[in-house]
């Protein structure tokens, strides 16, 4: 299990994930760090992110949209508060329009990524997410619900994928 | 991109206020009156009045009629969406964990190679 610890506040609107990994705090960072990476792992299969810019310095910039199932393209961008590699990252996530300037309509939120290691060779994501106006509360939380149901649709389209394959030998 | 219904807004809204939230758990543990709920806070009837009402615009609390006064019930489903809401954002994280995991052990199965 690699998840090993959620806190949800429904009061004060916030979340607090704990993940290890059996890597170290310098792979970890990579995920982040190379644009390659993070857009393979930042957007559900079904809604995949495009980086179109990445510039991961205090007061630095990253821009990328989303590709929908049905061609949508929302942008949205991160600015940079903090950077400590590879140990801390405070970003602040909204939407954009789609020339890359900040949508003021739509909310933003900030979230803190921690990396430590636990043990060698062992390193502890933690992401704490937080909601500070009512406004991206709800609107980042009804995308998140929104991609969270494609997501499964798109595991299930996988799954059942599976069956037209030809017999598959025992996997280890 | 999918928009919510306006009561998530007014939710999340009421939600932020810690006098809010209060009435709100005094709401739910007992069936108190108005007057009542005004007396555990340092502020007038009337601001406690208006409170109440911004929780119930926002349909986590309604008042009912019983006998001769109005007491404030929590509306409990409300706050269930809510967190039904950041169990959908917990999801929406734990996939994007899963992926770097596959990430993390595909670049190590490479170097190992």
């Amino acid at each position: 299990m690699t998840v090993k610890a959620v806190r949800k506040d429904p009061h004060d609107l916030s979340m607090t994930l704990d993940a290890d990994f059996d890597a170290t705090p310098e792979r970890v960072w990579q995920l982040w760090a190379d644009p390659r990476q993070l857009e393979r792992w930042w957007g559900p299969p079904t809604y995949p992110a495009t980086i179109t810019r990445h510039d991961l310095t205090p007061g630095g910039r990253v821009e990328y949209h989303m590709t929908g199932p049905n061609g949508d393209q929302p942008h949205a961008y991160w600015d940079v508060q903090e950077v400590d590699p590879p140990h801390s990252l405070v970003v602040r996530d909204g939407f954009a329009n789609e020339d890359g300037s900040v949508n003021r309509e739509m909310p933003s939120n900030e979230f803190r990524v921690t990396i430590e290691e636990v043990s060698v060779g062992r390193t502890r994501m933690s992401i704490v997410s937080t909601f500070p106006s009512t406004e991206a509360m709800e609107q980042l939380l009804a995308m998140g619900m929104e991609q969270g149901l494609t997501e499964a649709v798109g595991q299930i389209d996988a799954i059942l994928a599976e069956d037209d394959e030809e017999p598959r030998q025992d996997r280890p | 991109m999918q928009m919510v219904p306006p009561d998530f807004d007014r939710m999340f809204g009421a939600l932020a206020d810690h006098t809010r939230r209060d009435i709100l758990r005094r709401a739910i543990d007992s069936e108190e009156g108005v007057a009542e709920l005004a007396t555990h806070y340092p502020m007038s009837f009337a601001a406690v009045q208006k409170h109440i009402a911004v929780l119930e615009r926002a349909g986590l609390v309604t008042k009912h009629q019983v006998g001769r006064r109005k007491v404030v019930r929590s509306n409990v489903e409300g706050l269930r969406v809510a967190r039904r809401l950041l169990g959908q954002y917990e999801e929406l994280w734990r996939g994007r964990i899963d992926r770097m995991t596959q990430l993390v052990n595909e670049y190590t199965r490479e170097a190992d190679q």
